[in-house]
């Protein structure tokens, strides 16, 4: 929580884009100085809760093109006063965890929306909800995918209490389990430096409670896989080494694809802009198959999967593929539709996961 | 309603499965088919029905928004509780012969039957704009009753079919095997009895906090 107030303050600055709104304000403050004597209609904003109607804040000499997300600072800092000088029992409302909108069942206004462009009078009334605690996107994804990276490890090299005694800190004797231990710790090892490295978030967090259900399906998946190919009566796939470096060769093609497309993506968007861009294919072959999918990088995840389910014909692994598919599948047709809705001229030939089909 | 499909397609084999079971087996079998089809019916046009008062009303705002929620997750619930009945139905009671001859069976039977009866009475009189406070004050009464007798037979039927699960590896699939795959029905029906604990004190919450919900919204359906 403390990182997320500092955030708001303007401090800290980080590879997602948590500190555009905020670093917003300085820019147009001085142009706003520079300007000629011209007669500045300041606004006043009141913000109600959006339960009890009570006033929870008033703020005056506001500057008409002061944001949304500016707004949203200034009401934290007149609530950090109130909790330093009053017993207040609220909780701190730092930004990320404001929700402003003009109508109290109304949807939520951006950080980027501009007070003058709103349709407000001079004096503004906003409504306020609290989105409850919030976590940032990064300490989510971190912490779920060092869970399965280590689960798994642990049934690799079999510690006490999960297989019978005689087999503990024994090691298998198929060469493909040790192999399989290396691509799934490469895969979430890759993950952990995309998020840190690569991944340009457009929303700082998401609430708190994702964290507990996103760990349990991670980690929990995680443990079951793991649990029947480390076990002791393990059976290798049944068309042996033929199968199992097709499957090696599937499962690095997509990791290397699915890293090629989070790279382009990522170029797609400058430090610190929340700019949309369609996606195109780059000198990168495996960014070429943006000409038939929009979520690629769901296509190569999916396709991974699919090699590591061959790689251990393992069942509970066919199981994880399948509920992730599913899963991609939904947030794919989701950002095609959204691509569709925002940019007139995206190209008619792409599917949202698998080309042609879905 | 995947519940009320797997009940009309298995009980299309009604013919079988009442040679199987003596007593209020037949009775419970074409009981169970009835329930389910008209259950599958009753809730179409229920939904129509709140459809038709959505837009007659014009808006959702504060009346059916307050029940929705609450409604919606324990309709969740009400339908965990229709697959958790086919699940006993087949899954033990049919599946382990040894214990269709116990009491406990008697008693979810005698529990659902009369529960249905009710309730398929309240839903009709409902349909028709005319329903007797006499039907409306059994189903939440006697619920109080019901509920508990249900779970009490439900509880001691799958603990009954316990031992015969675990000598015969009913349902299991052990290693070795191909898929690397296995699966332990006794420790599975284990879990299913601890998870009775949140899911029936939820479930027995059900209609207190719906008639509490509709008297305080004056809801009339």
């Amino acid at each position: 929580m403390d990182a997320l107030a500092l955030e708001a303050s303007g401090k800290k600055s980080s590879n997602a884009g948590l500190g555009a709104p905020v670093s917003g304000a300085a820019p147009a403050k001085r142009k706003q100085a520079k300007k000629p004597k011209k007669a500045v209609v300041f606004f006043e904003v009141e913000i109600l809760d959006a339960k009890t109607k009570e006033k929870l804040c008033f703020l005056d000499k506001v500057e008409p093109n002061a944001t949304i997300g500016e707004i949203k600072s200034m009401f934290h800092r007149t609530r950090k006063y109130q909790v330093l000088y009053l017993p207040v029992p609220d909780p701190q409302w730092y930004p990320a965890r404001q929700s402003i909108r003009l109508d109290p069942k109304g949807k939520s206004l951006k950080d980027e929306d501009v007070l003058q462009h709103l349709p407000v009078g001079t004096t503004a009334t906003f409504y306020f909800r609290d989105l409850g605690a919030q976590i940032s996107w990064v300490t989510v994804f971190l912490t779920e995918y060092t869970g399965p990276l280590v689960i798994y490890l642990l049934f690799y090299f079999r510690v006490p209490f999960i297989y019978a005694p005689k087999y503990d800190f024994t090691t298998s004797k198929h060469w493909v389990v040790h192999l399989a231990c290396m691509c799934h710790s490469f895969h979430y090892m890759k993950r952990l430096l995309e998020t840190l490295f690569v991944h340009r978030f457009s929303h700082g967090t998401m609430p708190l409670r994702n964290i507990f259900k996103n760990c349990t399906y991670y980690w929990g998946f995680a443990a079951w896989m793991a649990y029947y190919i480390n076990h002791p009566l393990y059976t290798p796939p049944i068309y042996g080494e033929q199968q199992i470096r097709l499957a090696l060769i599937l499962f690095l093609f997509c990791q290397i694809g699915n890293f090629s497309i989070h790279i382009a993506l990522r170029n797609l968007r400058p430090p610190g802009s929340k700019t949309r861009k369609i996606p195109y294919p780059t000198k990168n072959p495996f960014t070429w198959i943006f000409l038939l999918v929009s979520c690629p990088n769901y296509t190569y995840e999916l396709g991974s999967w699919l090699g590591f389910t061959l790689m251990t014909q393992c069942l509970p692994v066919a199981f994880f593929t399948l509920v992730g598919f599913i899963q991609m599948t939904v947030w794919a047709k989701g950002k095609h539709r959204s691509y569709l809705k925002e940019f007139r001229d995206y190209p008619p030939l792409r599917s949202p996961i698998i080309p042609f089909i879905l | 309603m995947s519940a009320a499909a797997q009940g009309t397609s298995k009980a299309a084999h009604g013919d079988v499965a009442p040679k199987k079971k003596k007593g209020p087996g037949a009775l419970a079998t074409a009981y169970l088919v009835i329930y389910n089809v008209v259950m599958t019916a009753g809730w179409l046009v229920i939904a129509v029905g709140l459809v038709r008062a959505y837009v007659a009303r014009g808006s959702y705002h504060g009346l059916y928004y307050s029940i929705e929620k609450p409604l919606k997750f324990f309709q969740t619930g009400a339908l965990l509780e229709v697959l958790s009945r086919v699940f006993l139905t087949w899954a033990v009671t049919h599946s382990v012969r040894e214990v269709q001859s116990e009491d406990s069976v008697l008693l979810f039977v005698t529990a659902w039957t009369v529960t249905e009866i009710i309730r398929y009475s309240f839903y009709t009189f409902s349909l028709l704009n005319h329903l007797p406070y006499l039907i409306k004050w059994a189903r939440y009464t006697f619920f109080i009753l019901l509920y508990p007798m249900g779970v009490t037979g439900e509880l001691l039927t799958i603990y009954a079919a316990l031992p015969y699960v675990q000598k015969t590896g009913l349902y299991s699939v052990t290693l070795p095997n191909k898929y690397n795959f296995s699966f332990d029905y006794y420790t599975f029906l284990i879990l299913i009895m601890i998870s009775y604990i949140p899911r029936k004190s939820i479930g027995r919450l059900h209609f207190p906090l719906q008639k509490s919900a509709i008297r305080k919204t004056g809801y009339t359906g």
